[in-house]
């Protein structure tokens, strides 16, 4: 069973905790029915699950304020719930129903909300990250403070436009902080087989880029780095690297061999570095919650997610005309 | 409640597979997450997760079954306390929960254009008004001065629009076309980018979701390769997959095309390659006029918008109207010249082998009709149309290579569109099909020529 260390002890509120403990079982919740689905043919293509990288969006939104504008890569379901989009209409997007964020036009890897500044959601592995310095150079040219949560992978970090972005960010003082999400897989390559610096976020250095390393299972050490990084842009100093170290569980789509590492890597990660039974011991074990109480999260957790899976089924598909509208403006 | 385990679809295009293995059996506590079984489906073998929680209450399937079904039950987890043998519900399979397919269109017909989309033609009647009212003062002035005036108007007009690229602020433009631009508008907006065609057009794409109207310079369009992705799949694209929520109204402009003596990688047409792209709309002026109107419109329009300039053209002089705001709307094209026994369709600096064509074919007494695209997406087939239908012949010209160039599109439409009118094959001028040469000789034979639009349009008229 679990060897996990007992948690130190934190200064985070209940109510914080619970949050996050809410936060991220929705997520975890949500990854699994949209598995479940794919597994009944209801979800087409691919489809890609954030289960056990969820302390990096929930701990990264709470350093976060309203303004603040997020874009990411196709593994994007996770950064969806956690800025606080609907979980039908990523659900029915998932499964290409009218009803969905993108009216089903969209999928998995194409969804996005102007009203909650979630700018996609992209399918070509780095392209977003210029993007999201363009995000930020908006901002920055129409001078308010918001800044601009950029999502990559270890994979995309290997991309050249990566750093053409880097290098732009820093020349114009962007404020835009690059997440790069390690769950140490490329899909099937590890970090170790595809550079020989292995560190990602000091890449940064070359262009004078601030940046650290963040333990990305341990969601309050992500809101504290991510409360960092944005004081740093809110302040001009932008932009800012954090390298979150993180882990998923699933395949890389569902479509994953899983040959590329053990059975045993993954048990152990999950027995030892779980960020959501993290939460859970630090609310037990510090006294602020009883296992009834979380059961009734879990339980609500559950109505929400199932509510979204038979809305997701029970939207009709789009109508034939729609294939024809948002081509133009 | 008892629940059934379904064999899953473990790929896109997976109906069927093999249960390799259980690692699980009868009796076992399963929990979420956990695997319970490898399935081997056509290309690999994959490991099989538990969604739910519960006692492995039976295995249906015996490890080794080929062929096993998608959604076939293969296994009924339990809660403590109940039988496997409760279970009886019948298992819900995938054709119930999927909605009917609608109906499929049905084929449409032969006199309505295939050709026919919201991106590629005008919605609506022809617009058939003139550019500027008739009486209009006119100035003298080269496409370069056309094309500055056109962004510092627009510039003034909207804080959003802001000028981005290479050497096109202190340099004061690679051609010269922003020149004066950063002094009036400051390096707030006249943005001097490192030589990173592929981050800066990302960059300038997320500027336009993030509510700017940028301009993009590539110094010329053969560097733009570099940044073709952020173009087509972030800039065009994003609008239909956001449902209509996310648009990008951005401008990427430069040179297009064979300058001269600059060698292949330099000297490439892309108007066929970006008019591919619905999401896109495309435009290439041959004069100075509609170099101005056209690009004021495009740094206006809520698109994206490519917009192809030629270097030859840029110190070339014409009438430009002096109006307070000119603009010339999209997919109106010109007719420069009409006439009657031969259409000559052309675009950008095509116009000039056509219009040079056209003089050389009325001394020997054939009159072509000269129309010049303007935009080639949307295009404005109608005045096409209306033309071959009056002359009854057609010849094509642009600068591009022969092979899926818009002269075989428009070949293509007429066809469907006009064939019964039609007294002679479409015939396309086009580049050589061939990367330019250096050597001038060479050079002068892979670009169309004056000589061959001439000899092609006495050929349609049998002559």
């Amino acid at each position: 069973m679990a060897t996990r260390k007992s948690p130190e002890q934190s200064n985070a509120s209940k109510e914080e905790l619970v949050r996050y403990y809410r936060e991220m079982l929705l997520i975890r919740r949500f990854e699994e029915k949209a598995g479940q689905l794919y597994g009944m043919g209801l979800i087409g293509g691919f489809c890609h699950l954030y289960i056990g990288q969820e302390a990096v969006v929930v701990g990264l939104e709470a350093a976060a304020k309203e303004g603040d504008k997020r874009i990411t890569s196709y593994r994007d379901h996770g950064h969806m719930l956690a800025c606080g989009m609907d979980a039908k209409g990523v659900m029915a997007e998932l499964t290409g129903r009218e009803g969905g964020y993108s009216k089903g036009k969209g999928g998995s890897m194409h969804m996005f909300s102007k009203e909650k500044h979630f700018y996609g959601g992209h399918g070509i592995v780095g392209a977003q990250v210029p993007l999201g310095a363009g995000l930020a150079f908006a901002d920055r040219y129409l001078g308010n403070d918001n800044v601009t949560f950029t999502y990559f992978g270890d994979g995309a970090a290997n991309q050249g436009q990566v750093y053409e972005a880097y290098n732009m960010a820093k020349l114009w003082s962007l404020p835009v902080i690059f997440v790069i999400e390690n769950n140490q897989y490329a899909m099937g390559t590890s970090v170790k087989r595809s550079t020989k610096s292995p560190s990602l976020w000091e890449r940064g250095a070359a262009y004078g880029i601030k940046g650290e390393s963040v333990d990305g299972m341990d969601v309050l050490a992500v809101k504290a780095a991510g409360e960092k990084a944005v004081a740093a842009c809110r302040a001009g100093q932008g932009p800012y690297i954090l390298e979150m170290m993180t882990y998923r569980y699933r395949g890389h789509s569902m479509s994953d061999p899983a040959k590329y590492r053990t059975r045993e890597e993954v048990q152990r990660m999950r027995d030892e570095k779980d960020a959501i039974e993290h939460v859970r011991d630090l609310l037990i074990q510090g006294n602020l919650a009883t296992d009834d109480d979380l059961k009734a999260i879990d339980k609500e957790i559950k109505a929400v997610v199932n509510e979204a899976a038979d809305f997701a089924k029970e939207s009709p598909e789009p109508a034939l005309e729609e294939l024809w509208t948002d081509i133009y403006a | 409640m008892a629940t059934q385990v379904l064999m899953p679809a473990l790929s896109p295009t997976m109906e069927e597979g093999t249960l390799a293995k259980w690692l699980v059996k009868e009796g076992d506590e399963g929990k979420s997450g956990q695997i319970i079984a490898e399935i081997e489906t056509d290309k690999a073998t994959m490991e099989f997760e538990a969604v739910d929680e519960g006692t492995v209450g039976k295995l249906l399937v015996a490890e080794g079954t080929a062929g096993v079904k998608v959604n076939t039950p293969i296994a009924v987890l339990v809660e403590e306390g109940e039988s496997a043998d409760e279970v009886q519900a019948p298992v819900p399979t995938q054709k119930e929960k999927q909605p009917e397919p609608a109906e499929a269109s049905e084929g449409k017909a032969v006199d309505e254009p295939l050709v026919s989309s919201p991106g590629a033609s005008v919605p609506g009647k022809r617009d058939r008004s003139p550019d500027w009212p008739e009486g209009t003062q006119m100035k003298s002035m080269t496409v370069r001065e056309a094309l500055r005036e056109a962004m510092a108007e627009e510039m003034r007009g909207d804080e959003h629009v802001f000028l981005m690229g290479e050497e096109v602020g202190e340099y004061q433009g690679a051609y010269k076309i922003s020149q004066g631009l950063l002094d009036e508008f400051g390096d707030r907006r006249v943005v001097d980018t490192p030589i990173t065609e592929h981050g800066f057009a990302g960059i300038a794409v997320g500027a336009a979701f993030g509510g700017l109207r940028p301009i993009v310079e590539f110094m010329t369009f053969n560097f733009a390769m570099q940044a073709i992705d952020q173009i087509i799949n972030s800039a065009a694209k994003t609008l239909y997959m956001s449902g209509g929520q996310m648009g990008c109204p951005i401008v990427f402009r430069g040179p297009n095309g064979a300058a001269a003596r600059v060698g292949a990688q330099h000297s490439q047409d892309y108007a066929a390659w970006y008019a591919q792209i619905p999401g896109l709309k495309v435009v290439m002026p041959y004069s100075a006029a509609d170099a101005k109107g056209l690009l004021k419109s495009a740094i206006r329009d809520p698109n994206p918008v490519i917009f192809l300039e030629n270097e030859i053209l840029y110190g070339r002089s014409f009438d430009v109207p002096v109006m307070d705001d000119f603009t010339i709307p999209f997919g109106k094209a010109r007719i420069w010249r009409e006439g009657t026994d031969v259409t000559i369709v052309s675009f950008g600096i095509g116009m000039t082998y056509a219009l040079e064509a056209a003089d050389k074919l009325a001394d020997e007494g054939i009159s072509a009709e000269v129309i010049d695209l303007r935009t080639l997406r949307p295009i404005d087939y109608d005045t096409v149309i209306e033309s071959v239908k009056k002359t009854n012949r057609c010849i094509t010209v642009e600068e591009g290579w022969p092979v899926g160039s818009i002269g075989n599109h428009l070949a293509a439409t007429i066809m469907q569109q006009a064939f019964d009118w039609l007294d002679a094959p479409v015939l396309n001028l086009t580049g050589k099909d061939v990367p330019m040469p250096y050597a001038a000789n060479l050079e002068k034979h892979a670009l169309v020529t004056t000589a061959e639009v001439v000899e092609a349009a006495k050929s349609v008229c049998y002559r």
